[in-house]
């Protein structure tokens, strides 16, 4: 296809400490027990797209990525693993790996994105559009993401978050506004010129930019060494591309001529005579006139490019792991409501259970659950919605409802644990009660901290290792 | 009040069964302006009401009443102003007063002069008594106002909020001109795509900026639909509170500039507007010349259907359709060698010589047109004589015009009544031609700017009635030898354009755009695009500079409030600054202040900040060579601004505020003072502005701080200590 996918991997995410560490970077969080990671990459193999660059911040994490991805993959896609230096921007790290940047068209997507779109109909409407950028849009999921236990503004807290304003041409086949960030909460301004080329926008508040982008590379490139300051694909790059869209200051080189085609798109007819525009000349798409210019009069053709966007359907799934409330969902969904999302099959009871992990009598794991590699359970345990990983003891009487436990946990007796993620290596002493809807007890096992028997940590705070060992010790 | 007892009068205040039922129970009726209250059509108007001017040699208000007719509406008033006894004439001789089902009453005012005035007058007239239709009786159409007005109904029913429906159409504006093709400028329009309700209305450029900034309350639900493509028909309608909302506002002026606007905006009533939007049949208003020509065309090719001139809708003659668009009426004397090209109407009586061509082009009744003559794209009304030799582009011809043998007339030419062109005279381009002399523009700024704005407020009704007097006056005042402009034996005076007008006339006249101005325009059209280009470039600075990455949200709130809080210091600045040039009073200042205070959500520490930062800033600007003299500066500006300082400077808090800020200052922006920090809080201390306990809470809040950031505390160690013993031996005492 000629498509070359560059995957932005990321680093240490700030949003997701402390589950990710040093030896944890975002990319390899596991979902289901698979890195995150995973899924991007598996999901574009399905769609016959085996050409990677795989970008990371940070070279210790580059090195853990591509350890994980040259073990996995060897055999089965072409991955080249590149590390950028660490908060330099999405844009900044294409930027790094530009000359890595060959085939026609890239298609930039995040690393952490979990997602059953295919990549490949993004693709195609870039391609049939010979747009400049196509951006895939996606509903705004019903819980925003990002307000996960942090300080949430009060009116964010109020109405459903917006994540951008989106202008879609009445087709919804091209962008014509977008506003990301801090832009969302002020006023909409858009430009009369787009508006009137297009004669109707429509503005919605309901989808949000998924982070996966095809680009033209030359475009690209272009717009990546001409505007320095430019950090942010989704802040700077996209929004400026869609901006400038019908007086588009990219080169001619290698985009003109495709450019030019395009403009017949607005309208029906493909050309516009003088005469033609003078004896009706209401009816003339204002995008023809933009490109063509009267009759010579105008100094040169004027330069558009397109963006196109890529509505996924409502019943598509996709959710970006950017937060730890994501993780979680993300968590939960993979092994529940979008269990298509992973390889795995689920047994009768809708669950997953090694079969190697060992149950105690009377311990019941209910539907929604997995059970990883080696784990063993006690008597009259109960399992609900969860995702218990590889080589856990969990003792006997543990209750595990609605979190995410991790590789090599050990969970003593009579523990229960409600909406939580415990990382690996943590040991929970007996009698131990994790209970939260909101807020997670993250453990991290670099600490290797022990929560004290019958220590009961109450709900509505969040707690880090050092603070439960601190309190252990009192 | 009035307005309420309108309100229950139309059945709104009552359950919603009885007002469907009274609303069921009530005739339809309709409200038709006879009066367009603008300019445009001069100096025709002057003569004639712009209702009975013959489009396609029919008046125009019959299209608009035949119509109303053909809609089912029952009971039509008639508002008439200017020239009104000329339209009650019209209308007691027309078969419109003895239609069955159909009564048509006209309502009289001479001091209106706008659509509020006429609206509010007919609110007086108790008339209206449910759900009517709002026209101007310049109105074209054939749409049924079934489908309308049923939604409008049930949507009343929901929400009697629901005041009004407006009937759009799918027009695109001319990418160049940027006007529609019925002269009218683009509109910009933001309608809720479910409920299609609108929400904003933007015409003729109030907001020349290259965008379209919209208040981010508009976009509540998930989306909303911004529509530039689309044509106001100017057919409203309206539940009876839109003419109490009139009466209560009595400043309304026009329909759409005051009225609409002035609902949207106003979120406290919340009124309601709703748009329909009609695809296949016909509507457009009769707005300029442009729209007269646009329009006559649509007619002539049928769109209007069945208001075409071989279909007996009114009074009309029985004319027939032949091939390629030709209309004839009965009674043509036509010379054999004349070719009469397509899309023409020729009426009763004409006589046409050898010769002529006669092309897109409407010819009125007892015309008589010599031999030689070329007619292509004008509107020749009735009794014209046209003499041999004639040539006519693109040009309105009013009745008993007399065009001597060999005139010419160039595109985009109005002759009002009764001018006489003389022999071989050349009309220039867009001239308009009247026997009155044009107005001079006396009064004012104020009409010219109205007739600019195409408000629709300024029709001089005064001329209608006097108008037989002004023309013996001109008669009798100018001697019989007096030079007219048109011509070896012309009669007619050239009206001058004014000069901003002089540009924009090709733009509404009936003559198409010619292609220089095209060019023109375009290039203008450029070089704003390249403009707004620089201007959307700067259009998110926080987008393209913050220091972002994906991952990073957060820090936007803070940003805001920061950026908030600097806007509103240079705001109570710049206030001040003028409470010092203009000697202001502190009450004003206070008020002034208040008010940014409510309107950026600030606490009065936060004035009392501002407020100190500004009265320093004066001290600061005010010429000073030393230390000492700007400390004196400070001792004045202080002394003078005492009471305004003290008043926003109500508990210990504030004065902290203050202290802090001085901090800030002297740390930041005015480093000049930052060696006198000590004499300064000295002296405020001694005008009593910062009390002791504010000074000694602020250092020992500052204690636990930074080294760097308790310089000045240090400063003024000694004054502290000073203070602290004062107030020991106080306490001893």
């Amino acid at each position: 296809m000629d498509f070359q996918v560059v995957v932005l991997a990321g680093g240490l995410s700030k949003s997701l400490v402390p589950l990710v560490s040093k030896e944890v970077p975002k990319a390899l969080l596991p979902v289901a027990n698979r890195p995150v990671l995973s899924y991007v990459l598996e999901h574009f193999e399905q769609n016959n797209l085996k050409d990677f660059i795989v970008v990371v911040e940070g070279e210790s994490a580059a090195l853990l990525v591509g350890g994980w991805i040259s073990n996995a993959y060897v055999d089965r896609l072409h991955v080249e693993v590149a590390a950028v230096p660490e908060d330099i921007g999405t844009a900044g790290a294409l930027r790094a790996i530009d000359h890595h940047l060959t085939a026609k068209d890239i298609l930039v997507v995040s690393g952490d994105l979990v997602s059953d779109i295919p990549p490949g109909a993004v693709a195609a409407a870039h391609r049939r559009q010979d747009a400049a950028v196509t951006a895939m849009l996606c509903s705004t999921p019903v819980s925003g993401p990002s307000e996960s236990g942090s300080s949430g503004g009060k009116d964010k807290a109020k109405k459903p978050a917006r994540h951008n304003i989106i202008g879609l041409d009445p087709t919804k086949q091209f962008l014509l506004h977008i506003a990301a960030g801090g832009e969302v909460e002020k006023d909409i301004r858009v430009q009369k010129s787009i508006l009137r080329a297009v004669g109707q926008m429509e503005i919605r508040a309901d989808l949000m930019d998924a982070h996966m982008y095809a680009f033209k590379r030359t475009v690209l490139q272009e717009v990546l060494n001409k505007k320095e300051t430019f950090l942010s694909l989704r802040r700077d790059v996209l929004p400026y591309l869609v901006r400038s869209q019908l007086r588009s200051e990219l080169s001619q080189n290698g985009v003109l001529a495709e450019e030019n085609g395009h403009h017949k798109d607005f309208s029906e007819s493909s050309t516009v005579m003088l005469s033609q525009l003078l004896a009706n000349a209401s009816t003339q798409s204002f995008h023809e006139l933009y490109a063509l210019g009267p009759d010579g009069s105008a100094p040169s053709p004027r330069k558009t490019h397109k963006c196109c966007v890529y509505i996924a359907s409502k019943s598509n799934y996709c959710v970006r792991l950017n937060s730890i409330q994501a993780f979680s969902d993300i968590n939960r969904d993979v092994i529940g409501d979008a269990s298509h999302l992973s390889d795995y099959s689920f047994s009768p009871q809708n669950n997953i259970i090694h079969p190697t992990a060992v149950l105690g009598s009377k311990t019941t794991v209910g539907p929604h659950c997995m059970l990883g590699e080696g784990s063993q359970m006690g008597d009259k345990c109960s399992v609900k919605k969860s995702v218990i990983g590889r080589h856990c003891r969990i003792g006997s009487n543990v209750k595990v409802v609605n979190s995410v436990i991790m590789d090599h946990v050990t969970i003593g007796d009579g523990c229960s644990i409600q909406g939580s993620v415990i990382c690996s290596n943590v040991q929970l002493q007996e009698r131990a009660v994790l209970k939260d809807c909101q807020v997670f007890l993250l453990l991290h096992f670099a600490r290797l901290t022990q929560v004290g028997a019958g220590y009961v940590v109450s709900a509505g705070s969040e707690h880090k290792g050092e603070s439960l060992a601190k309190k252990e010790k009192q | 009040m009035v307005a309420k007892k309108g309100g229950s009068k139309g059945g709104g205040m009552g359950g919603a069964d009885d007002a469907e039922e009274e609303l069921a129970r009530t005739p339809l009726q309709a409200i038709v302006l006879a009066d367009s209250f603008t300019t445009k059509f001069r100096p025709i108007t002057l003569e004639r009401p712009k209702v009975l001017l013959p489009l396609v040699n029919a008046p125009m208000i019959d299209y608009t009443l035949a119509w109303l007719e053909s809609a089912g509406v029952e009971e039509v008033f008639v508002f008439c102003s200017a020239h009104s006894k000329q339209v009650i004439d019209y209308l007691d001789n027309s078969n419109w007063f003895a239609q069955p089902n159909f009564s048509v009453t006209t309502i009289e005012s001479h001091n209106a002069i706008s659509a509020g005035d006429a609206l509010r007058s007919i609110y007086e007239q108790h008339v209206i008594r449910g759900d009517f239709i709002l026209v101007s009786g310049d109105t074209v159409s054939n749409m049924s106002l079934s489908q309308a007005l049923k939604e409008h109904k049930e949507r009343r029913r929901k929400d009697s909020n629901a005041v009004m429906t407006m009937v759009i159409k799918q027009s695109k504006p001319s990418p160049i001109t940027r006007q529609s093709r019925l002269g009218t400028e683009e509109l910009f329009m933001v309608i809720d795509p479910e409920s299609k309700q609108l929400l904003y209305y933007e015409d003729r450029g109030d907001n020349l900026k290259g965008y379209l900034s919209l208040d981010k309350a508009l976009l509540t639900d998930t989306s909303i639909s911004l529509q530039n493509d689309k044509q106001d028909c100017y057919i409203d309608i309206c539940s009876p509170e839109v003419l109490s909302l009139f009466t209560d506002n009595f400043d309304y002026q026009h329909l759409r500039r005051d009225f609409v606007k002035g609902l949207l905006v106003d979120d406290i009533m919340g009124y309601k507007i709703y748009t329909h939007e009609i695809h296949s049949s016909y509507a457009a208003r009769i707005d300029n010349y442009r729209s007269y020509d646009t329009i006559s065309k649509d007619i002539i090719q049928r769109w209007t259907y069945p208001l075409v001139p071989d279909v007996h809708f009114f009074g009309n003659s029985a004319t027939k359709l032949e091939r390629q668009g030709m209309y004839r009426a009965p009674e043509i004397k036509q010379s054999r060698s004349a070719k009469i090209g397509p899309f023409t109407v020729i009426g009763t009586g004409t006589s046409i010589g050898n010769n002529t061509e006669i092309s897109n082009s409407v010819v009125g009744e007892g015309c008589s047109i010599g031999s030689n003559v070329t007619i292509e794209g004008c509107y020749i009304w009735h009794n014209v004589t046209i003499e041999d030799g004639c040539k006519l582009k693109h040009s309105i011809v009013c009745d008993g015009v007399t065009m001597k043998s060999g005139a010419a007339l160039e595109p985009g030419v109005v002759l009002s009544f009764k001018v006489v062109i003389g022999r071989n005279f050349l009309v220039p381009a867009y001239s308009k031609v009247s026997l009155l002399q044009q107005p001079i523009k006396q009064d004012s700024d104020e009409e010219l700017e109205y007739a600019d704005n195409s408000s629709g407020i300024t029709e001089v009704p005064s001329i209608s009635g006097t108008l037989d007097e002004l023309k013996e006056e001109e008669r009798t005042e100018l001697p019989d030898s007096q030079e007219y402009e048109v011509g070896d034996g012309g009669v007619g005076f050239i009206w001058l354009v004014s000069e901003g007008g002089q540009e924009e006339e090709w733009r509404h006249s009936v003559a198409p755009i010619p292609v220089d101005k095209l060019v023109g325009i375009m290039q203008i059209t450029n070089d704003e695009a390249d403009i707004s280009n620089e201007d959307g470039a700067f259009l998110p600075p926080s987008g393209e500079l913050g220091p972002d990455s994906i991952t990073n949200d957060s820090n936007e709130d803070g940003e805001d409030t920061r950026d908030d809080s600097v806007i509103f210091e240079r705001e109570v600045e710049a206030t001040f600054q003028r409470a010092v040039e203009e000697e202001v009073t502190e009450d004003h200042v206070i008020l002034e202040v208040n008010a940014l205070r409510l309107s950026y959500n600030m606490t009065s520490a936060d004035c009392a900040g501002a407020l100190f930062y500004s009265v320093m800033k004066l001290a600061l600007d005010a010429p000073h060579d030393s230390p000492i003299e700007l400390v004196k500066n400070v001792a004045t500006a202080v002394k003078k601004w005492k009471k305004l300082l003290k008043y926003y400077l109500p508990s210990i808090d504030e004065e902290i505020e203050v202290i802090l800020k001085f901090e800030e200052m002297c740390l930041e922006s005015a480093k000049e003072f930052s060696p006198l920090f000590v004499q300064v809080l000295h002296h405020l201390y001694d005008q009593d502005i910062i009390q002791e306990e504010a000074i000694l809470d602020w250092a020992s809040e500052k204690e636990e701080a930074e080294e760097s950031d308790k310089v000045f505390v240090k400063q003024s160690e000694k004054f502290i200590q000073w203070l602290k013993e004062a107030s020991e031996e106080e306490d001893e005492d």
